[in-house]
């Protein structure tokens, strides 16, 4: 006769329980939704009971996927090409020892200056060593990053190279992405949306889930501009490009008139990173505009260059386009100002949460989108739901006509199984998707084969006229290494799911897993419980399995 | 109980009797699936060729050619419309009508917001109460990396299911057991190739799970293999492999037959988003009981395992 381990059933009730616990607010979603969206709102979910829902993905609530890459080897270029004015201004003093040089390379991943005078390579790189040490590189957007060397520079017969370590690059690409992250969590946030995901994937990408959103179109709108303002000084203006340009001067576009053309000094006077403020507003002439201001120190700069500039334009550049060049009336000490340009109230509107947010540090590109609408997410459930009911009663149906009582203990059990995946998928706060109901469904139409396993070892053993005890004894220990194999094998393509699979295929995964586990954990324990228990208090002289 | 016993069939099947001619037939099937495969090509969904899927319902009588005739003006590349089935037929969710017409639109392009808004306001001025249900936009870099992905996560589940097997069992099992899943997935392409479904990210989801489950049938009958070669160490191999699949025989059926139950439930109501989906899963299923005694085992005739399993000697095989 089977003896009862009591601190076993003790475990087994006190996992069920648990389970029945955490579970149970799935099953009154609405209920427990309401609850948490509105605290104050009489709800008539209990207190003390908890209250974490699954977490359903975008596929079934609806809403806009958005991976996205963030181009920090554009950084690394514009931070070559600063290095590069800088060099070449202090090369120019010594232009008598070097003879002329030139920059050479064409990547934009490194800096390479050719020097005329091969002998004087050893000069030149004296003078470039001392840029090392100088932290203008970094210090103003990357303090704290600077540790002993930032460049490399080596040399070879007269060209010399200049190139962040590895290390360095790493450590550059890493801010970059944090402040990306930053900048376009307070972008997304501005949406006003319920809990966007921002999280960072890879080694430059960004990954955004904007659950409820009907289309990524607003979202598109506000992530896919940098956001970059600056205020230059307008050396010249022409309906021609072709400026004779130097090194510190750059030829930009304008935003109100194709055929206009400015050549801009490349160090702006002050930039969006002083903005303390910008608001959506109106012009003298009631047309739409942005007004801003400055922190203390531009506000300063920017009273003395206008004080300084009376009568001259200066150019308001977003993202490198002229949006407007007004010219300077008077002096501005205030710090406060306001941008026209042709826009329309959405636009004006865009442009001060752009503003208010901060330019992102590098441009951004769009690799994937996805937009579920909510009808679809909304009618997937359903449809996940109905199938998940159905397959479930026909599995019972089918396990309790083959094999009577067992079946039913077998039912039991895969009904608790069920209850178990959706508490550890609450608990764990992991997601469910539509391949994930899929991944449940599927769990419950394989979680009965470790039963049916050792039902089937049973039968053999009763054929051999075992006693009823020995042949459930028997039957377990030898359908023991079956089961393992059997779901070692499923839980390897589960895992490796789970390491390659992105999205809605992870989801998957997890419930597979997680089936896995708990229908291996149903079959050995609880349904050997029920047999165990049923074997004591019924004395059963023979089995029929 | 009406199935009970259903199963309890004292005859021994002969389940070698034909297994020549199945294997002709399943390597016939292998190089036909092949030749399709290299022929037709798979039905690649947005996911692994790039482009901008839109599903779009609406009430109003359009058709697919009306569709084209106004997308075609703009410059989206090669576009493909389709007519899908409501996915919520069997369904009241009320959302989407059971009269709305359903369209699948993939275009090659994906320049983010301008494809999404050229396309919306073209549709929006021929049909006026056209719903976007789901839009999809994988740019060319992403697609070609979830199609290495893809083929890695296969790559991967195969060799890391021939070295447990390997480890468990001998070599001759672990060769069996991935031959059997190789037959299992390549099968399941070809299949894939002649039905044109989508084959996309889901499928590859799928694939792994045919892997694990045609694995988990091919483990249980090579467990008893295992068992039975210690147990009669002088009945030829032929006659160990029979009994041994006569003996977990009535469990393959009842496994297959509750997954199946649950997969049909899933296809026939799961709605069109995951229909090929389950559809790859209900054939695996299929083809991967089939395989796990007809190419599995067969393989393990043919190789001649070792009989010896003195559990002295025997280096390999961890016993539980």
């Amino acid at each position: 006769m089977p003896t009862l381990n009591f601190f076993r059933i003790f475990l087994i009730t006190l996992i069920c329980l648990v389970a029945f616990l955490f579970a149970s607010p799935n099953f009154f979603y609405a209920t427990v939704d309401k609850k948490l969206n509105d605290p104050t709102s009489s709800s008539s979910w209990p207190d003390f009971m908890p209250s974490t829902l699954v977490k359903l993905g975008l596929d079934l609530r609806g809403g806009v996927y958005m991976l996205l890459e963030v181009k920090t080897d554009d950084v690394i270029r514009d931070k070559f090409d600063f290095l590069w004015t800088d060099i070449r201004s202090s090369l120019i003093k010594k232009r008598k020892e070097l003879g002329a040089i030139r920059r050479v390379d064409i990547s934009g991943d490194k800096l390479q200056i050719q020097i005329g005078n091969p002998e004087s390579v050893n000069l030149a790189i004296i003078e470039i060593e001392k840029f090392n040490s100088s932290s203008e590189l970094f210090s103003s957007r990357w303090s704290g990053s600077v540790t002993r060397d930032v460049l490399e520079i080596s040399s070879t017969d007269n060209v010399v190279t200049i190139s962040f370590s590895e290390e360095q690059k790493k450590a550059l690409e890493k801010q970059v992405i944090d402040q990306s992250l930053e900048i376009i969590r307070r972008r997304v946030d501005e949406t006003g949306t319920r809990e966007p995901t921002i999280q960072r994937q890879g080694r430059k990408r960004v990954l955004v889930q904007v659950p409820g959103l009907g289309s990524s179109e607003e979202l598109i709108a506000l992530l896919g501009k940098t956001a970059k303002l600056t205020f230059n000084e307008v050396v010249a203006m022409d309906t021609n490009s072709n400026f004779p340009t130097k090194l510190d001067e750059t030829v930009v576009g304008s935003e109100q008139d194709k055929e206009l053309f400015f050549l801009l000094k490349k160090r702006p006077v002050v930039s969006g990173e002083n903005l303390t403020n910008a608001q959506p507003s109106f012009d003298e002439n009631g047309l739409p505009a942005v007004s801003f201001n400055f922190n203390p120190s531009a506000a300063l700069k920017f009273g003395n260059y206008t004080k300084e500039n009376i009568g001259s334009p200066f150019a308001i550049v977003l993202d490198d386009v002229v949006i407007s060049a007004p010219t300077i009336r008077s002096h501005i000490p205030g710090g406060s100002g306001i941008i026209t340009g042709n826009f329309s109230v959405e636009e004006s509107n865009r442009l001060a949460i752009l503003l208010r947010s901060g330019a992102l540090p590098a441009e951004i590109e769009v690799l994937e989108l996805r937009t579920i609408g909510p009808e679809l997410g909304r009618d997937s459930i359903n449809a996940g739901k109905l199938a998940a009911v159905v397959g479930g009663v026909l599995v019972l149906v089918f396990m309790w006509l083959s094999y009577g009582l067992f079946g039913i203990f077998a039912n039991i059990a895969l009904i608790l199984n069920i209850i178990l995946v959706m508490a550890l998928l609450s608990i764990l706060g992991a997601t469910l998707t539509l391949p994930g109901i899929a991944g449940i469904v599927l769990t419950i139409g394989m979680a009965v084969d470790a039963n049916v396993l050792v039902f089937e070892r049973i039968k053999e053993e009763i054929k051999r006229n075992s006693s009823v005890y020995n042949s459930i004894k028997t039957g377990y220990e030898k359908a023991l290494s079956s089961i393992v194999d059997a779901n070692v094998t499923t839980m390897i393509a589960a895992v490796i799911l789970f390491f390659f699979g992105s999205g809605p295929i992870k989801g998957f995964s997890v419930t597979l897993g997680l089936g896995i586990i708990t229908s291996v954990f149903t079959a050995l324990l609880i349904t050997r419980l029920f047999i165990d228990l049923y074997m004591l208090f019924y004395k059963p002289k023979f089995l029929r399995v | 109980m009406l199935l009970r016993g259903l199963f309890n069939q004292s005859k021994e099947f002969q389940f070698f009797r034909f297994s020549d001619l199945l294997s002709y037939i399943s390597l016939a099937a292998i190089g036909i699936s092949i030749i399709l495969f290299s022929v037709l090509g798979l039905n690649y969904g947005i996911d692994f060729r790039g482009g901008t899927m839109f599903m779009v319902s609406t009430s109003e009588p359009i058709e697919v050619s009306d569709i084209r005739d106004t997308l075609s003006t703009s410059q989206l590349g090669d576009i493909s419309i389709s007519r899908a089935t409501n996915p919520l037929e069997t369904l009241s969710a009320g959302a989407i009508a059971n009269s709305d017409s359903i369209f699948i639109i993939k275009v090659e392009k994906t320049e983010g917001v301008n494809v999404e808004t050229s396309v919306k306001s073209l549709l929006q001025n021929i049909v006026t109460n056209i719903k976007f249900l789901q839009i999809e936009s994988v740019g060319s870099k992403v697609s070609s990396e979830l199609v290495r992905n893809g083929m890695l996560a296969v790559f991967f589940a195969v060799v890391s299911v021939l070295i447990y097997i390997w480890l468990r069992f001998e070599w001759q099992f672990a060769l069996g057991a991935v031959l059997a899943l190789i037959h299992d997935v390549i099968l399941t392409i070809g299949i894939f190739s002649v039905l044109r479904y989508e084959f996309n990210l889901s499928i590859i989801a799928a694939l792994l799970t045919i892997i694990g489950y045609s694995l988990n049938d091919t483990v249980v009958v090579f467990d008893r293999v295992r068992e039975n070669l210690r147990n009669f160490k002088s009945l030829p191999l032929l006659k160990v492999l029979n009994m041994s699949i006569n003996n977990t025989f009535s469990r393959t059926i009842m496994t297959s037959v509750t997954t199946l139950l649950a997969l049909f439930a899933l296809y026939f109501l799961g709605g069109d988003v995951i229909r090929g989906f389950t559809f790859a899963m209900i054939w695996g299923v299929l083809v991967g009981t089939y395989s796990s005694i007809f190419v599995a085992a067969k393989i393990l005739l043919l190789l001649n395992v070792k009989r010896n399993w003195d559990e002295k000697d025997s280096k390999a095989g961890t016993q539980f």
